[in-house]
């Protein structure tokens, strides 16, 4: 992490979006990270994505982990308030600050040691309880900031920096999500800007838990011969089931699954995903086929990306706990405090 | 020795010479009943202790319950106290062994004069009683085998009966049982019959055999007065309520659990929209501690008041975030219902085990705000004030509370609430103050006092945001390896702690009619026995300086205590006098001033041992000799 925030000079004519804000106004301080990181290119894309959806900077919450993924909530969106909590825990601190206020946008950035290894328990009641929410996770197989020992997702079979072989079997954050009740996933490539940006987009559009496993090469421990998640070998086994359009709310057009090449669908908020179908027969409406699609072309050695799956009516957490629309953290002492003469009824009942 | 079969008691005869004459009391004594877990003798217990209490004396009742849902033993200690002394006494002055399991160290327990009611309908050869107690054999099983058909019924109805029977014994009176089951079943009518036809037939049983059987009388008294009867944790979840706490995030954990259960009653009593229905809070049973604490982490930097409850294994799990919270500066209140511990320890038995884990909980260099109750009255008060704290100091603050506080319905003050009352938000810079352009350093000592303002996520689009992090920072929430922004932040978190010291609830100090011969400490649900012990005292005339500590740091005036005493005792309840350590430790007192008296077996400390072991190191320091057997 660094101290260096970036100039804030710019070209005069840069574009600016309906807000009035150019793309450097989503900007971070200077990413630490190696060069050529995956992570990196995340963050580009995080900043296109809410540049282009026209989201005030300061009504995003970013929440992270730790590790190298964790870091970079400090290098974009530099008018949000971030938190960079403990190692795999960020699950926990996002349902309880999205319970405080459920007004602002949650994006929480997390890498595969942090959210598949030590935080895989917080990961999985986070999207289990249908937290509003964009969950990243920045997935390159090891661990970076220690130098390069295996991670919970590393395939079996694949290669580390120093020769050793993955005996262990991996998760696929991707289909345990589905598993668990999540109700927008996507695969992505950091390398495949045109693929993240709208996924990005339709994650923090969507009502409920959203997941984006996004294959993010680490440079430095695991981009070499033999492992399956270098640069060169997910461009080499990218199956991509569909591309998305993202088209935030308009009025007067419906919705609807049009037969053919490409599917509709409306979210809560009125925007609107439009996937360009790549495989026959692929339905983003069916989490079970989902899983077995998955895995059949993970036992082929392919990574399957697009969006995999998404329920456009979820609802979210503060739906199942029937909170008042006014955030918590709003509410004050006339909504709180039932006030003495409640108190000297129930003295008189406990008497 | 004789049973007769028409159930009357044993007569005193020349063959019993030497028996002790029966224990005589008037609103004086100790009930204890012994039952199998799971058979539906809480509510006859309950009954029994709140139809004394309707007749004006107070009672201090206690259940000492096993880590089970059936068939394991449970007891319920009810002591009658005319003068209030809310404390364990020990010993039992009447038992009702309703438990086979445990029948012969119940019997142990009998004071020598005191008495037995049991379920005689098996015969128990006298070889299983005792020579120097009063038997009371009532065919409890025989007698509702007769009166109800439905097993279940039998099985319920026969903890009413000996209710009955002893309501007969002792003189309460009919009419109060009879309104308190009305209350408790009311609107549903039908169940309050057989309970009263099960009572009345207990109590038929009673005047029939045992009408002067025992010498301990329940006489209608004035001396409960406006207190209340209620339990610790369901105060703590109504001082949360009352102070404004919208977030609980929880992970079931006996003796902490009926805190967020509470908590989830009164909200939906008091918290519910009445135009939409919609709750203006919200409850998550975590799925463990870490995430339980998270949230409430969580939900504390986001700007709401936010609270969790836990025990011992709970706060050991929680240490990792509590460091952050201490280090990122963000407000979190935990109430610690304490169990004895290490590990899984006694989960159902009290200690004051865990000062230590959360004073220091966490690696790294930590100190926590640590509250200390004395009974339910200040479980609602200090867990009120522990949400403003919290807030004010934007750190974690500690409710310790126990078992014996938390989990017995306990007499206290009524709960009060000033309406002209606001939430103390402590620091926190808004939009308008943003706007202004005021300088906004997260971690910048502005007043000196060592706590800084912070920024809610949302509230200016451009200044106020800044990122939290548990790594080392400056005062500008910059990330920083330098050395010297590192020991900025951590002598101004120990001038923040100063700060605590005048914040936090002051000790009650208790000075002695005479000279004092030495001084002495305690805290939380020692409080009564204390207060009983020291009454002791004084009748033998021991003067003792005292004060309750309620709250850590500690304010001044503790150290001025210690230091106009050249003894003084620190009463706790757990092996390694955790309190003392911390005394020692932040006040750097001499330890050799400071004696320990330690109980810590799993059940609340009695005045008699209090007395006992104030005695015994008096004696040993030669100061003053005690009057042998006074202590007893």
């Amino acid at each position: 992490m660094t101290y260096l925030a970036k100039p804030r000079l710019h070209h005069p004519d840069l574009p600016t979006n309906t807000l009035g804000y150019t793309r450097r106004d989503y900007e971070g301080k200077i990413s630490t990270l190696c060069a050529g990181c995956g992570h990196d290119s995340i963050s580009a894309a995080i900043i296109q994505a809410c540049w282009e959806l026209s989201i005030e900077p300061h009504r995003v919450a970013k929440l992270s982990g730790i590790g190298c993924s964790s870091k970079t909530p400090d290098y974009f969106l530099g008018n949000s308030h971030g938190f960079n909590s403990v190692h795999g825990r960020m699950p926990s601190v996002m349902t309880g600050a999205n319970l405080a206020n459920r007004d602002l946008i949650y994006l929480g950035v997390s890498g595969d040691g942090d959210s598949a290894s030590i935080g895989l328990g917080q990961f999985a009641h986070l999207i289990r309880r249908g937290v509003n929410m964009t969950y990243i996770c920045e997935n390159n197989g090891v661990y970076g900031l220690t130098k390069g020992q295996f991670s919970a997702t590393a395939d079996r079979g694949s290669k580390s920096k120093r020769g050793a072989v993955n005996r262990d079997a991996p998760i696929d954050m991707v289909s345990l999500a589905l598993q668990l009740g999540i109700t927008y996933v996507a695969r992505s490539f950091s390398g495949d800007k045109d693929q993240l940006v709208p996924l990005i987009k339709g994650a923090l559009s969507h009502r409920g838990a959203a997941l984006l496993d996004v294959i993010s090469p680490c440079v430095a421990f695991n981009n070499h011969a033999g492992s399956t998640k270098s640069y060169d070998y997910v461009r080499e086994h990218n199956d991509a089931v569909n591309r998305l359009d993202f088209m935030p709310r308009r009025e007067g057009i419906v919705a609807s699954y049009e037969p053919g090449e490409v599917i509709e669908i409306t979210q809560h908020d009125g925007s609107r995903l439009r996937l360009r179908k790549l495989t026959d027969g692929f339905d983003p409406g069916d989490a079970l086929a989902a899983i077995t699609h998955i895995h059949q072309h993970h036992a082929r050695g392919e990574i399957v990306t697009g969006l995999l799956y998404v329920d456009p009516s979820a609802d979210d957490l503060h739906e199942h706990l029937n909170t008042v629309p006014t955030p918590l953290n709003r509410l004050t002492e006339s909504d709180l405090c039932p006030g003495s003469a409640a108190l000297e009824r129930l003295n008189a009942d406990l008497a | 020795m004789n049973v007769p079969k028409d159930g009357r008691p044993r007569t005193e005869g020349a063959a019993h010479a030497a028996r002790p004459a029966r224990i005589s009391a008037v609103n004086d004594f100790v009930v204890k009943f012994a039952n199998v877990n799971g058979s539906g003798s809480a509510s006859a217990n309950e009954l029994f202790a709140r139809s004394i209490l309707r007749m004006g004396v107070p009672v201090s009742p206690r259940n000492i319950f096993p880590s089970n849902i059936q068939g394991l033993p449970t007891w319920y200690e009810v002591r009658v106290t005319e003068q209030g002394h809310l404390g364990r006494r020990g010993g039992v002055d009447l038992m009702v062994a309703m438990n086979p399991q445990t029948w012969d160290r119940d019997l142990k327990e009998i004071e020598p004069g005191g008495y037995l009611l049991y379920d005689s309908t098996r015969p128990t050869p006298p070889s299983r009683l005792r020579d120097d107690i009063t038997v009371l054999p009532v065919p409890l099983t025989e007698i509702a085998a007769a009166k109800f058909a439905d097993p279940k019924e039998r099985q319920l109805l026969k903890n009413i009966m000996y209710v009955g029977v002893l309501a007969a014994t002792l003189g309460i009176e009919p009419e109060v049982i009879a309104q308190l089951l009305g209350e408790q079943y009311k609107g549903k009518d039908r169940l309050v019959k057989p309970n009263l036809d099960a009572f009345m037939t207990g109590l038929h049983y009673g005047r029939e055999h045992f009408e002067d059987a025992t010498h301990l009388r329940i006489a209608r008294s004035d001396k409960v007065g406006d207190r209340i009867f209620v339990e610790g944790n369901a105060a703590t979840a109504l001082g949360c309520v009352y102070g404004g706490a919208t977030v609980c995030a929880w992970y079931p954990i006996t003796p902490s659990t009926s805190v967020a259960e509470a908590f989830q009653k009164y909200c939906a009593k008091y918290r519910v929209d009445a135009a939409t229905g919609r709750n203006r809070y919200a409850v998550v049973q975590a799925e463990d501690e870490l995430a339980s604490i998270g949230m409430v982490i969580g939900a504390g930097w986001n700007g709401a008041r936010a609270f969790t409850a836990t025990s011992g294994p709970g706060v050991s799990l929680m240490t990792e975030f509590i460091g952050l919270a201490y280090f990122a500066e963000v407000p979190a209140v935990i109430i610690n219902v304490q169990r004895g511990g290490p590990s899984t320890g006694m989960p159902t038995r009290t200690q004051q085990s865990d000062l230590l884990a959360c004073a220091y909980a966490s690696h790294g260099d930590t100190k926590h705000v640590l509250l200390f109750p004395e009974d339910p009255h200040e479980c609602f008060e200090f867990a009120a004030a522990a949400l403003d704290l919290a807030e004010r100091l934007q750190t974690p603050v500690f409710l310790m509370t126990d078992l014996d506080i938390g989990m017995n319905h306990r007499l206290c003050r009524p709960f009060k609430w000033d309406d002209s009352r606001r939430y103390d938000r402590g620091k926190v810079m808004d939009t308008a103050t943003l706007e202004s352009g005021a300088d906004f350093g997260r971690y910048l000592d502005v007043d000196g006092d060592g706590i800084p303002y912070r920024t809610l996520p949302g509230s200016h689009a451009t200044r106020g945001a800044y990122f939290t992090r548990g790594s080392t920072k400056d005062a500008y929430a910059r990330y920083s390896e330098v050395g010297t922004d590192y020991v900025y932040n951590m002598e101004r978190l120990l001038r923040k702690f100063d700060t605590a010291r005048a914040l936090v609830p002051q000790p009650i100090i208790g000075r002695a009619q005479g000279k004092a011969a030495a001084g002495v400490i305690y805290y939380g649900s020692t409080s009564p026995a204390m207060a009983e012990a020291l009454a002791l005292l004084r009748a033998q005339d021991v003067q003792l300086d005292h004060l309750r500590v309620r709250a850590f740091p500690f304010p001044e005036s503790v150290a001025d205590f210690i230091a106009r005493h050249e003894t003084v005792f620190v009463v706790e309840q757990n092996r390694d006098a955790q309190l003392r350590t911390l005394l020692v430790n932040e006040l750097g007192i001499d330890p050799a001033r400071l004696v320990p008296v330690l109980h810590y077996d799993g059940t609340p400390i009695t005045a008699r041992f209090i007395v006992n072991a104030v005695a015994e190191r008096m004696q040993a320091r030669n100061v003053r000799a005690l009057k042998p057997g006074m202590a007893a």
